[in-house]
């Protein structure tokens, strides 16, 4: 599955002056579609936090965090504020994914499809990787935690590619 | 007459870790792997070392669950672990003495035949025939 967003580490500064020649330096960990709009994002959250913007600062460096183990199922934590049509709301969800990139891929989609929230509207705070079970929360992942998970697939419409059908479909699966 | 009535529950195939599926889709359609770990109700993480699927997550919906499993399969196993649980439960015999694999295994050979070939089958159905009359 290829993933349509990527974790970018951005750094960046506010111009060097003569009376500042090593200004400090401010870094942020964004997801993003590509590295423009990573530096977008970037400059949008630092003017909130910091009287910086992208007329008076620079980029220093933007990197790509690489996941390395995408062969393990994580529990994640995503910490969040979101601007909903009438107002400002924080949010704590918590996804259950191979990569950190993926869980917050999900996390868009999940609040595109119940509060109508676009990618605009959306800040992350912090995805953390939940390493002990107790700390997961949300009974909507904690059930996939359970010893000896097993459930059925009961009924599913198995897809056939003949335009007739000589006998009516099955579902029985 | 009784009035007892006794409901015994369908036999599903579950989805469990140590479940063989047959992959339906993409480069390794037509494989065989093993349930590691499940992700959530649509996707579980799978991996066949034996066979040659790389260790991925994948939608359940692209799967088709066998009848065969490994027991006591430790969730998560690493890929080493999966090869020797695999060759251990001798799960290629027992799948290649399914009916199923034995439809896809003839599919397969009926597909690569050359026109001569289907001519010889046509030629031997012919005498088959001819020989059940003869009885």
């Amino acid at each position: 599955m290829v993933a349509r967003l990527t974790e970018y580490e951005v750094i960046g500064r506010r111009l060097p002056t003569e009376n500042v020649p090593e200004p400090k330096m401010y870094r942020m960990t964004i997801f993003a579609p590509n590295t423009v709009v990573a530096k977008s994002r970037y400059w949008y959250f630092l003017q909130k936090l910091h009287k910086v913007k992208k007329a008076s600062g620079e980029i220093v460096s933007v990197k790509i965090v690489k996941e390395n183990n995408a062969t393990s199922v994580k529990n994640f934590g995503i910490w969040i504020r979101y601007d909903s049509r009438s107002g400002t709301h924080n949010m704590y969800k918590e996804y259950r994914d191979v990569t950190r990139t993926h869980a917050v891929e999900s996390l868009y989609s999940d609040l595109a499809a119940r509060h109508r929230a676009r990618f605009r509207s959306i800040h992350i705070l912090k995805v953390v990787e939940l390493e002990k079970t107790e700390d997961v929360k949300r009974q909507y992942v904690k059930q996939f935690l359970s010893k000896n998970l097993a459930f059925p697939l009961p009924h599913r419409v198995q897809k056939s590619k003949n335009v007739f059908s000589y006998k009516p479909v099955s579902t029985f699966y | 007459m009784s009035t007892e009535t006794s409901v015994t529950a369908s036999k599903w195939r579950l989805v469990e870790a140590g479940r063989i599926v047959y992959i339906n889709k993409g480069k390794f359609t037509g494989k065989l792997a093993v349930i590691v770990e499940i992700i959530d109700q649509k996707r579980v993480l799978i991996d066949g070392p034996s066979t040659g699927v790389a260790r991925q997550a994948f939608s359940l919906t692209n799967l088709v669950l066998t009848p065969l499993t490994i027991a006591k399969f430790p969730r998560g196993a690493k890929s080493s672990v999966i090869a020797k649980k695999y060759a251990s439960a001798e799960i290629e015999n027992k799948w290649a003495a399914t009916s199923w694999a034995k439809k896809i295994a003839q599919r397969n050979v009926r597909a690569s035949l050359s026109d001569f070939d289907r001519f010889k089958v046509s030629v031997l159905k012919k005498e088959r025939k001819l020989a059940a009359k003869k009885l």
